[in-house]
């Protein structure tokens, strides 16, 4: 069942040190063991750690332009608003075991066959909070905005994009954090990610490798949200503020 | 603080929807004189709120015309055309995510204005609207109250100094205490800008304390009378302007006038209640009653005696 070039088929090599030169902890295969971790840092655990930031950073802001424009047009012309979300949650629904196995054919054992995938899932959330942040203008602020003789372009530039912000960055969050989660599986396809050392690990078997790569992709989506609620807030000071008196 | 005001004239104007049979404006015709509030009043479905709105084409003309200043709005940009009236609605529609200082520059800003020339119109507006500018100019929409809102909402659209306002029921959301109190505001601000305004409102009563003229409109948008409050409420053309004026239109009327515009009956050493010369008629025909007299001594403000007014003498006001 092992498809050809499947990783651990390709380039699963031992990551474990040697059993024999390894620390006890290690020999033993402890449920953890801060040495090796200590050991593996630059080697293993870093890189993938930043291939997997690139991933995500990559998925979301694809999927982010994409959906912002398909967002703008539908927000222009309602007659798209259908068949969008169908494609986008037809694309959802898809899973990635079986996506990827569609696009390698096409795509190849690449970076772009992951991407495909990731943008794909990240497009239903976006589109729709966008689509749903530019609908979220009252009409009382939209008639003032037609009556003071704002053009079409500029309600939308300072009035509805400014006001589409809070749910746009509610949908982000929920993009980025499950683009982390999903990124993993992207060591199906290639030797990238934090996905990768725990294939290698599930392979060997290897507590702490597991716990370690897994514990970092949590992490990674705990500052990444933070990180999307501090710019969130920054973005809108006038949700910020409640009445003084 | 004074600027150029404009005449409106409605020309024929009309509305008509597609599919439908019946226009919801019908020939409108009235001239608004330069700095004047016009109060248009009537029943929900006559076509006041359209009529309005034909103004800054934010509903376009099907027949006749609307002149500003001379001008048709049909011929002039549209948005150029909105930029130069102001315009107040019942929500206010203030921009959430702008301070008051920011909402209140909008169309200065639009107008590409300097930026310390919308600042100092900025402080010198909410000083108008009485929002002192050093508190209010930071805060959000969502810090303040619905009267305050709409007291921002009337320094935007004076910002541009634009000689035309119109003002859809701008005080229709707002508790009796502080319509009372911006109607009144309205009309101290009207009276150092003196733009020419049309006040869409569904309150007579609101009409009659506003307006330097109302337009009644009945069901189809057709003007059944157009004419000062005094006249209106003296002189109704028909029975539905009276029946729209309502039932207690001779104490409105009373409301209109004091004592002192009355012709007074000599003193001849009447005694008897008295009244201020400041006081209305309306509360003078009360102190009657209450006082159970036909007739009440009219005082200056000194207190001294200047004549009598009697209960005929209030009868025959609208005569």
């Amino acid at each position: 069942m092992i498809p050809p070039g499947w990783p651990l088929a390709a380039q699963g090599g031992p990551v474990i040190p040697d059993f024999g030169k390894g620390s006890d902890c290690v020999v033993e295969n402890r449920l953890f063991c801060p040495d090796w971790v200590r050991d593996n840092w630059s080697g293993t655990l870093q890189p993938a750690l930043v291939e997997h930031v690139k991933l995500t950073l990559i998925a979301v802001a694809v999927g982010f332009a994409l959906s912002f424009a398909a967002a703008l047009a539908t927000h222009r012309f309602r007659l798209f608003e259908k068949p969008m979300v169908a494609f986008a949650a037809i694309v959802y629904t898809i899973p990635s075991l079986a996506l990827f196995q569609l696009l390698v054919p096409v795509t190849g054992l690449t970076v772009a066959t992951v991407e495909v995938a990731l943008v794909g899932y990240t497009l239903l959330i976006l589109y729709r909070n966008i689509l749903e942040g530019l609908r979220s203008v009252p009409p009382d602020v939209l008639e003032a905005a037609r009556g003071m003789g704002l053009t079409r372009r500029q309600t939308l530039l300072r009035i509805e994009l400014p006001l589409a912000v809070p749910a746009t960055m509610a949908g982000l969050r929920v993009a980025v954090v499950s683009t982390i989660a999903l990124a993993t599986v992207a060591a199906l396809v290639i030797p990238q990610g934090l996905g990768y050392p725990i294939f290698l690990a599930l392979h060997e078997a290897f507590k702490t490798e597991i716990l370690v790569a897994a514990a970092l992709a949590v992490g990674l989506a705990l500052v990444a949200d933070a990180l999307l609620v501090v710019a969130e807030r920054a973005l809108t000071p006038w949700n910020r503020t409640r009445r003084a008196t | 603080m004074s600027g150029v005001a404009a005449e409106i004239a409605f020309d024929r104007a009309t509305k008509r929807y597609p599919g439908r049979a019946d226009p919801a404006v019908r020939e409108l015709t009235l001239t608004v004189p330069s700095g004047e509030i016009c109060c248009l009043v009537g029943p929900s479905g006559a076509g006041k709120t359209t009529a309005m709105k034909m103004v800054n084409r934010l509903i376009d003309i099907s027949e006749g015309d609307i002149r500003i200043g001379g001008s048709s709005v049909r011929s002039l940009d549209v948005t150029a055309l909105r930029r130069g009236i102001g315009y107040v609605i019942q929500q206010v529609g203030l921009f959430p995510h702008m301070s008051v200082a920011d909402n209140v520059a909008t169309v200065p800003r639009l107008l590409g204005w300097q930026k310390q020339r919308i600042a100092e119109r900025v402080d010198e507006l909410l000083d108008l609207v009485e929002l002192p500018a050093e508190d209010y100019r930071g805060l959000f929409p969502a810090q303040l109250s619905g009267g305050e809102r709409q007291r921002v909402g009337l320094a935007r659209a004076l910002a541009a100094d634009p000689p035309v306002m119109l003002m859809d029921e701008p005080f229709g959301a707002l508790d009796p205490i502080t319509r009372a109190r911006l109607q009144h505001e309205l009309l101290r601000i009207q009276h150092e800008v003196r733009k020419t305004i049309v006040f869409v409102t569904h309150d007579v009563d609101e009409a009659i304390l506003l307006g330097d003229r109302i337009a009644i409109l009945r069901e189809g948008g057709v003007l059944a009378q157009y004419d000062t409050p005094d006249a209106l409420l003296a002189h109704p053309h028909d029975e539905f302007v009276a029946r729209f004026l309502g039932s207690d239109r001779g104490l409105k009327l009373l409301a209109l006038r004091r004592l002192d515009e009355l012709d007074l009956a000599p003193l001849d050493g009447a005694a008897g209640p008295t009244a201020d010369g400041s006081t209305t008629l309306r509360d003078a025909l009360s102190q009657m009653i209450t006082a159970g007299s036909r007739s009440l001594v009219v005082v200056d403000a000194s207190g001294q005696p200047q004549g009598v007014v009697t209960l005929d003498s209030l009868t025959g006001v609208a005569a």
